[in-house]
């Protein structure tokens, strides 16, 4: 599935809720069930600090797509990570660069994002991006040498 | 208690409004107070009517204007019982009160090898600009020590006071733990060895009143949007023979007596501090807004605050595995406190879907958070304005995260 995709999957997903009482239950589920990051990511090396909730996150480079994991101390934070995750991971570098990302505005969640001191999503994003634009670097970096 | 609640609510129109689809409850005061009208009022009608760059022309409205900002001064030296107007220098808050003295005073206090104290539970803006000078002046920044109650260890600070400190700068109140330091005893510890002293009254104006020749403090500075007031003024107080002999802090218009290019002579106080044109709709906002606190009696706020806060603790402390941040013998205005298997950030998200307003995370003092292990903290801050109901309202919220996330 392309990042479109699955990020119209999770807007359909959210479209069953009525009320952010339920949209905020199963973020916090989603949160609970992610796996913890493994104990060597979870060091400073890994954090994007923000004001309030620290996020860590791991990328990795295999046949040409990404792949990340992530966790938060925060609940709610970490359930945001793992939509994230969902949506990014396993993408080319090239698709990660440039995905939008629209549907967390999609699925009213866009708060989370704008106060940007307030916790470390927005940080992540770009990071996520970077780590993207790193690999899609060394790829073409590697081609150069090879032509 | 004395206060008409229902009357003074309705003197805050932003208190009717909703948030979330629920009634706004308002308990983040200490990050910033909400207006009553009058003081909006008080804005627009400078504007409309009394609009004129002060101090500069002689012309009718200019002068109308200067007469006003002059006597907004006087009501400043009444509020905190200064010795003169010329004590009253009036700066863009807080922070930038706190600057002018680390910035000038070091400049020709501070040697290197010097100290300068402060505490444990300050405020960035009460660390960071002592930093800076202390970096500039090659002198070491102290650290007066707290308890695990989040109150100064008096034993610490009388350690720590020594022949090379120059200055001290303690807060009066905590915005993150809401302690009440004891500033009189710290005052007449430090002037026992002729060491001036700072005090950061952020915290402390909004809810009691400050006297401060009683206090014998050789500063003070507040923050007006913290008193009712809009944001962007605030006064330094200082002693007038400290203030007369430290340098200027920033040059320009206002503060010159007399200027050509090779020398220029500097006005008297308190025009030598307040170099350009000043914000005078907001100081004359701030002064309407000192005379309504005024007018509903100081200690009346006070008492009644003690007895919501009072409340507050007991109806939160009911909570399943909250832990307070902050137990100091004497508080006002601010509870701060933890749930052990919640973070903070999570409870202040679902407050705000319920319409309430509260700060959470470091509230610009993380090394308060590093002295506690905590990444932060959910703070409910209260006003003159806040009700037993509105504590309600929050206890009720947190339950409602309690079970979502328990
Ligand atoms: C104790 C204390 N000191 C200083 C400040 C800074 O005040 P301002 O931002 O108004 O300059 C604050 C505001 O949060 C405070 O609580």
């Amino acid at each position: 599935m392309t990042i479109k995709e699955r990020e119209q999957e999770i807007i359909n997903e959210f479209e069953l809720f009525d009320d952010w009482m339920d949209k905020y239950n199963y973020i916090i589920e989603l949160g609970k069930s992610v796996p913890s990051i493994p104990a060597e990511y979870k060091v400073e090396k890994y954090l994007i600090s923000g004001c309030q909730a620290s996020v860590w996150l791991h990328a990795r480079y295999e046949n040409g797509k990404v792949y990340f994991s992530a966790e938060s101390d925060a609940l709610i934070t970490k359930g945001i990570v793992a939509l994230l995750i969902r949506v990014l991971s396993g993408q080319p570098p090239r698709d990660i660069i440039d995905a939008e990302l629209d549907f967390i505005n999609r699925i009213g969640l866009k708060e989370h994002l704008s106060q940007t001191r307030a916790n470390g999503l927005l940080n992540m994003i770009r990071q996520m991006k970077l780590y993207a634009l790193a690999f899609q670097r060394t790829e073409t970096g590697k081609h150069t040498q090879h032509d | 208690m004395s206060l008409q609640h229902d009357n003074i609510r309705k003197e805050f129109p932003i208190l009717q409004r909703e948030v979330n689809g629920r009634p706004l409850v308002y308990l983040d005061n200490a990050a910033t107070t909400q207006k009553p009208r009058a003081v909006m009022e008080r804005l627009r009608i400078y504007y409309e009517q009394e609009n004129s760059n002060i101090h500069r022309g002689a012309h009718y409205l200019s002068q109308q204007a200067t007469v006003a900002y002059e006597k907004a001064r006087e009501t400043v030296k009444g509020f905190i019982n200064a010795g003169s107007p010329q004590e009253v220098i009036f700066t863009r808050g807080t922070t930038e009160a706190i600057n002018l003295v680390a910035n000038s005073f070091c400049k020709k206090f501070v040697m290197p090898g010097d100290e300068v104290l402060i505490s444990a539970m300050e405020h960035h803006s009460n660390i960071v600009p002592w930093q800076i000078a202390c970096q500039e002046r090659e002198a070491f920044l102290k650290v007066i020590p707290m308890n695990e109650a989040g109150e100064l260890d008096m034993e610490g600070c009388r350690d720590l006071l020594n022949k090379k400190t120059k200055i001290v700068a303690v807060t009066h109140v905590s915005n993150a733990l809401g302690t009440v330091n004891p500033v009189r005893e710290i005052i007449d510890l430090a002037h026992e060895k002729s060491i001036p002293v700072l005090i950061d009254g952020a915290q402390a104006t909004p809810h009691f009143p400050v006297d401060v020749q009683a206090l014998d403090c050789d500063f003070y500075c507040f923050s007006g949007h913290k008193v009712y007031g809009p944001m962007g003024v605030g006064v330094l107080y200082g002693k007038e023979e400290w203030l007369n002999s430290m340098p200027p802090y920033q040059g320009g218009g206002e503060m010159i007596r007399e200027v050509s290019f090779s020398k220029t002579t500097y006005s008297e106080l308190p025009f030598k501090f307040e170099a350009g044109t000043p914000n005078v709709a907001d100081v004359l906002g701030m002064e309407t807004a000192l005379l309504f606190i005024k007018g509903l009696g100081q200690q009346q706020i006070a008492a009644y605050e003690d007895d919501l806060l009072n409340y507050a603790i007991s109806q939160l402390g009911a909570l399943d595995k909250i832990r307070f941040v902050g137990t100091a013998g004497q508080r006002a205005g601010v509870v701060s406190f933890v749930f052990d298997d919640i973070h903070p950030y999570d409870t202040g998200t679902i407050l705000d879907k319920l319409g309430i307003a509260v700060r959470t995370g470091h509230h610009c003092a993380q090394p308060i958070m590093d002295f506690f292990k905590i990444p932060g903290t959910v703070r409910a801050s209260l006003g003159l304005y806040n009700t037993r109901q509105e504590i309600d309202l929050l206890v009720h919220g947190l339950a409602r995260v309690r079970e979502m996330f328990a």
